[in-house]
C-alpha cells in the first residue's frame, strides 16, 4: 500500500509524467465522446464542399468528398487507442513471460530465446510489419497482431536483465531452500519487483504501436476504412492536398497523433527517471 | 594484449544466420498462403501467360517445396529477384539505384542526426536539471514523437506557398542541356527538405540516449579522480565523460537502424525521392508483390550488415571488448 | 612550517530530507613534509575533508563556512580556475584503486602522464616518459604501460593511482582509503611504497582511513575523527599509548592482536545520524564514560601532552595538569 502511494508521490513531482497522463486522459475522453463533441456525423458529405479552408461551420475545413475534418479527427481518436494499447499490452504480455523464462531459466533456454530475441531487436520492424500485411490482408485485427508480434524483444530483452539480477537476491534463496516450486518463486517474487521497471518499456510500447499503425495506414497497409488520424493523413496525401498546400487537412490529425505519442513517451520517460537509480537526481 | 577474436567471430556468424532467417522467412510467408501462390500473389492483368509462364519455370512452382526452396535460395544469392510489375524489369535492376538514391539521403542524414543529438545530449546533460535540460530534451522527444510524413508534409505545404524549394524527386524533370553545376544545384535543391525532415525525425532518440548515458557517466569515479587532476569541464566532458557515455550510444544506433529505415521509407514517400523506400511504396499501392518482396529482402539483409558493422565498431573501440 | 591551516569548516550536504552535517566547524594544522593520518569510520567526516581540501566535492555539498589556507592562500577564496591549477600539481589525490576510479578506456601511460599534460608545458612524449619513469618508481614494468585498467590486478591499480598522484611532483598528496579492498599482503606493500615516496619526495602526505593499526604504520600524526568532529589530535606513539578520547579508546581496544589474545571490545550503538546532529558531543549517545554536562559540551580543546589535544568534555580542567 505504501509503495503505491509513495510512488505517486514521486511522479507527481515529475511534471513531464503529468502532462502526459493528462494529455492521454483528454484523447481517452474525446474517443469516448466523439458522438457528442463532433458537430457533425463524419460520414455526412456535403457535395458542395470538397477541400474546403476552415470556416466557422468546418472549423477543420472539409476533405476531399465534403466531409468535416473536425469530426473525423475527433473520431479518428479512437482506433490510435485502441491499436495503442492492445497492441502494447500483448507486447508486453509476451515480452514479460519470454523475458521472464530466459532471465529465471538460463541455460539452452536463455540462449536459444535470447538468439530469438536478438533477431526480432535487429530487424527493421516496420518493412516487416509492411509485407505481413501485404500477404494476410490489413485488416484491423491483423494490424494490432502484427505490431504486437513484432515489437516485444525490447520488452523480453529489459524483463530478462531485471530477473538475471533479482535471481541472486536472498529471498530466491531463501525461497528454494524451502522447496519452492520454480512458478511459485517467478510469481510471487520476482515479478511483482519486474512489474515496475516494465511499466516503463510498457508506456514506449504503446508509443511506438500508434506510430507504427499510422505510419501503416498512411502507406496505405493499413485499413484505411475505418477513421484514424493515420487514415486522415493518409487521404490528406494522397487526395493531393498535401501538393497543393493546404495544410489545414494534415496538420491536425499529425499535432494529434505528437501529442498522444508524446505523452507516451513523457510518462515512459519520467517512470524510467523513478525506476532507474542512476538517473535519479541526487 | 591478446585480440578477443571470439566476440567478432561470433557476431559474423550471427548475422549470416540472421540474414539466412530473414530469407527463408520470405519464402515461408509466400507459400502460407492458402492456394496456389502464383495465381493469388502473382495475378496481374498485366502479365501475358508467357511470363507466368516464365515464371513458373524460374520459381519452379511446379516442384516440390524444397525443391522450391533452394531454387528460391539460389535465385535470391544470384540477384535473381523475380520481375516487377509495374516496372516490367528485372527487380534487382529497379532497387539497386533505388538503393543508392536511398544510401545519398540516409548516409548523410543518419550523420548529422547523431552530431546533432550528441551535442544536444551532451547538453542537456550537463546542464541537468535547468532549463536547457527541459528545453533540449523536450525538442527531442517532440522530434522523436513526430511522424517523418507529417513533418514532410509540413515542410512541402510551406515550399509550396512560397515557392522556396522543390518538393517531389531528385531532379527536376524534363529538363535537359544543364551542366554539372546547374544540375549539382539542381539536385541539391532537391535534396534539402527530405534531407533537413530525415534528420529531425531521427536525432531526438541520439539525444536522449546521449543524455542518459552521460548522466550515468558524470557519476563514475574515475570523472571525480579527472577532476582531482586538474582537469577543466572541457577535458572533463570531452576526453572522459564523452566517450565511455559514446561506446553505448554506438549499440543503440545498431539496434535502432529499424527507426532508421521507418524514417527513411516515409520520407521518401511523401518527397517522392526515388530510393528504395519509396519503391516500398509503389509496390504497395500498384500491388507489385516482386518488388516488394525485393525491396524486403534487400533493406533486411542491408540493416543485418550495418548492425554488424556497429558491432564490430563497438568491439574495436571498446578496449574491454576487443581485448582479454 | 605550517603547510596547511584548516579554521572552522563547515561542510553540509543537501538531501531529500534535509541537511546532513559533514563537517563542523573543524580547525587544524599540517605540517609540511609529516604523513597525518585522518582516522574515523563511514560518516566521521574524513572523506570530506579530504576531498575540500581539493575542493571537488559532490554538487549537494556546500561550504558553509571556514577556511582552507594550503601554503598562505585560503584556496576557499580561489576562483575555479585558478584552483583548477592547484588539483593535481600542488595537492594530488590517491583514491582507491580496486574500485572504478581508472578510465577504461585509455591506457595506463597515458592516463598517468594526464597531469603532466595538463599543468605542464612539455610534449606528450616527454610527459610520457616522464610517466614511465614514475610507473617503474611504483614498481610497475613495461608490461603494464600500455594495458588497459581493466587488465590490471587492484593492487597494480592501486599502484597506479599513486604514480598518478605523485608524478607533477605535487607538495601535498591526500590518500583516501589506499588499502581498502586489497587483500594483506597487498596492503602491507602499498604502505610501504606511500612511505618510501613520501621519504623520497619529502611528500606532506595525508592518509584518509578507517584502519587505525594501518595509518600507525606510517604517520607521525593521527587526528581522529567521529561525526563530523575532531576527536582527538596526537603524535602517532602518543596516540597509541596514552590515548584520552572515549572513541580513541575503543577503537584501540577493538583492535585484534595476533600476539596478545584478549578480548575485543567493541564500541556498542550505532554511529549517530547527521541529519538532525544533537547538541553537545556527539559521542555522548556511545560513551562508555559520558556525563550529564557532556550533552552542553562545545568542543573546546583540551592540550593534554606536547602536541596533544583531545576534544572531551572529560578532560576540562586538565590543561592545567598539563607541561
Amino acid at each position: 500500500m505504501t509503495k503505491i502511494s509513495d510512488f505517486w508521490l514521486e511522479f507527481r513531482r515529475n511534471k513531464a509524467g503529468v502532462v502526459g497522463l493528462v494529455l492521454i486522459l483528454i484523447f481517452v475522453f474525446i474517443a469516448v465522446l466523439a458522438p457528442f463533441i463532433s458537430p457533425y456525423n463524419p460520414s455526412t458529405r456535403n457535395p458542395n464542399l470538397f477541400l474546403s479552408h476552415p470556416t466557422l461551420a468546418h472549423i477543420f475545413g472539409t476533405n476531399e468528398i465534403g466531409q468535416d475534418l473536425f469530426s473525423l479527427d475527433m473520431y479518428g481518436a479512437r482506433i490510435p487507442l485502441e491499436v495503442g494499447l492492445i497492441a502494447a499490452a500483448i507486447t508486453v504480455f509476451l515480452g514479460l513471460v519470454i523475458g521472464l523464462l530466459s532471465g529465471y531459466f538460463g541455460g539452452v533456454v536463455d540462449e536459444v530465446l535470447m538468439r530469438i530475441t536478438d533477431f526480432f531487436i535487429i530487424i527493421p520492424v516496420l518493412i516487416f510489419m509492411i509485407i505481413i500485411a501485404a500477404f494476410v490482408g490489413s485488416s484491423l485485427i491483423n494490424v494490432i497482431l502484427v505490431i504486437a508480434l513484432l515489437s516485444w524483444a525490447p520488452t523480453a530483452r529489459v524483463v530478462r536483465s531485471m530477473v538475471i539480477s533479482l535471481r541472486e537476491w536472498p529471498f530466491v534463496e531463501v525461497a528454494k531452500a524451502n522447496n519452492a516450486g520454480s512458478s511459485y518463486i517467478i510469481f510471487r517474487h520476482i515479478m511483482p519487483n519486474v512489474i515496475p521497471v516494465v511499466f516503463g518499456t510498457a508506456m514506449l510500447a504503446v508509443a511506438n504501436s500508434i506510430f507504427a499503425q499510422a505510419s501503416l495506414v498512411f502507406l496505405g497497409v493499413g485499413d484505411v476504412s475505418d477513421i484514424s488520424w493515420g487514415s486522415i493523413m493518409h487521404f490528406a496525401f494522397i487526395s493531393g492536398a498535401v501538393s497543393v498546400g493546404d495544410w489545414w487537412y494534415i496538420v491536425p490529425p499529425g499535432i494529434f497523433i505528437i501529442l498522444l505519442i508524446l505523452s507516451f513517451v513523457m510518462i515512459g520517460y519520467s517512470l524510467e527517471e523513478i525506476f532507474n537509480p542512476r538517473l535519479r537526481k541526487v | 594484449m591478446t585480440i578477443r577474436s571470439s566476440y567478432f567471430v561470433k557476431r559474423i556468424i550471427s548475422s549470416i544466420v540472421t540474414i539466412f532467417v530473414i530469407i527463408s522467412f520470405l519464402f515461408f510467408l509466400f507459400h502460407l498462403i492458402p492456394g496456389n501462390p502464383i495465381l493469388i500473389l502473382y495475378r496481374n492483368p498485366a502479365l501475358t501467360q508467357s511470363q507466368i509462364n516464365v515464371l513458373y519455370r524460374q520459381f519452379g512452382l511446379n516442384k516440390p517445396l524444397w525443391q522450391q526452396f533452394f531454387i528460391y535460395i539460389g535465385n535470391t544469392f544470384t540477384g535473381n529477384l523475380g520481375i516487377s510489375f509495374f516496372y516490367r524489369e528485372p527487380v534487382s535492376m529497379v532497387l539497386f539505384p533505388a538503393l543508392l538514391n536511398s544510401l545519398i539521403l540516409l548516409i548523410p542524414a543518419t550523420f548529422l542526426a547523431i552530431i546533432l543529438g550528441i551535442l544536444t545530449g551532451v547538453l542537456a546533460a550537463w546542464h541537468r536539471g535547468k532549463k536547457i535540460d527541459f528545453v533540449t530534451l523536450g525538442s527531442a522527444m517532440a522530434f522523436y514523437s513526430m511522424p517523418a510524413f507529417w513533418l514532410g508534409s509540413i515542410f512541402i505545404t510551406i515550399a509550396i506557398s512560397t515557392k522556396a524549394l522543390p518538393v517531389s524527386g531528385m531532379y527536376q524533370l524534363g529538363v535537359y542541356n544543364q551542366n554539372i553545376l546547374e544540375r549539382m544545384s539542381d539536385f541539391l535543391s532537391h535534396l534539402i527538405l527530405p534531407l533537413v525532415t530525415l534528420t529531425l525525425v531521427l536525432y531526438g532518440q541520439f539525444t536522449i540516449v546521449m543524455r542518459n548515458s552521460l548522466i550515468g557517466v558524470f557519476s563514475e569515479d574515475y570523472i571525480i579522480t579527472a577532476r582531482a587532476k586538474g582537469a577543466n569541464t572541457r577535458r572533463l566532458i570531452w576526453k572522459h565523460a564523452y566517450p565511455n557515455a559514446l561506446l553505448p550510444m554506438i549499440s543503440i544506433i545498431g539496434i535502432n537502424l529499424g527507426i532508421v529505415v521507418a524514417g527513411a521509407v516515409l520520407t521518401e514517400t511523401v518527397f517522392s525521392w526515388p530510393g528504395i523506400g519509396f519503391m516500398v511504396y509503389q509496390a504497395i499501392i500498384s500491388r507489385d508483390y516482386p518488388l516488394l518482396q525485393g525491396a524486403f529482402l534487400i533493406i533486411s539483409i542491408s540493416v543485418v550488415v550495418a548492425n554488424l558493422a556497429a558491432d564490430l565498431l563497438y568491439g574495436y573501440l571498446d578496449p574491454r571488448v576487443r581485448l582479454r | 612550517m605550517t603547510i596547511i591551516e584548516i579554521k572552522n569548516l563547515t561542510v553540509n550536504y543537501k538531501t531529500n530530507k534535509g541537511y546532513v552535517s559533514a563537517l563542523d566547524n573543524i580547525s587544524l594544522e599540517i605540517e609540511r613534509g609529516t604523513v597525518t593520518g585522518l582516522v574515523g569510520e563511514s560518516g566521521s567526516g574524513k572523506t570530506t575533508l579530504g576531498l575540500a581540501l581539493l575542493r571537488i566535492l559532490p554538487p549537494a555539498a556546500t561550504i558553509k563556512s571556514g577556511e582552507i589556507i594550503v601554503d598562505g592562500v585560503d584556496i576557499l577564496k580561489l576562483k575555479e580556475d585558478e584552483m583548477v591549477d592547484l588539483r593535481g600539481k600542488k595537492i594530488s589525490m590517491v583514491f582507491q584503486g580496486a574500485m572504478n576510479y581508472l578510465n577504461p578506456l585509455i591506457n595506463i601511460e597515458e592516463q598517468v602522464a594526464e597531469p603532466l599534460i595538463i599543468h605542464e608545458n612539455i610534449t606528450k612524449k616527454e610527459a610520457i616518459r616522464i610517466a614511465r619513469d614514475k610507473l617503474a618508481l611504483v614498481g610497475l614494468d613495461e608490461n603494464v604501460w600500455r594495458r588497459y585498467p581493466h587488465e590490471l590486478s587492484g593492487g597494480m591499480r592501486q599502484r597506479v593511482v599513486i604514480a598518478m598522484a605523485i608524478v607533477t611532483s605535487p607538495d601535498i598528496l591526500i590518500a583516501d582509503e589506499p588499502t581498502t579492498a586489497l587483500d594483506v599482503l597487498t596492503q602491507a606493500r602499498i604502505i610501504k611504497l606511500i612511505k618510501s615516496l613520501q621519504k623520497e619526495f619529502n611528500l606532506t602526505t595525508i592518509i584518509i582511513s578507517h584502519d587505525l593499526p594501518m595509518v600507525s604504520e606510517i604517520a607521525d600524526d593521527i587526528i581522529v575523527m567521529y561525526g563530523g568532529k575532531i576527536c582527538e589530535i596526537g603524535r602517532n606513539e602518543e596516540i597509541l599509548a596514552n590515548a584520552k578520547h572515549p572513541y580513541t579508546k575503543g577503537l584501540l581496544a577493538s583492535i585484534p592482536d595476533p600476539k596478545t589474545p584478549k578480548e575485543i571490545v567493541g564500541i556498542p550503538g550505532e554511529p549517530i545520524s547527521l541529519l538532525n546532529p544533537p547538541s553537545g558531543c556527539r559521542f555522548y549517545s556511545r560513551c562508555p564514560s559520558a556525563r550529564e554536562t557532556c550533552k552542553t559540551y562545545e568542543y573546546e580543546r583540551y592540550t593534554v601532552g606536547d602536541g596533544h589535544v583531545v576534544l572531551c568534555n572529560l578532560y576540562e580542567g586538565s590543561e592545567d595538569e598539563c607541561c
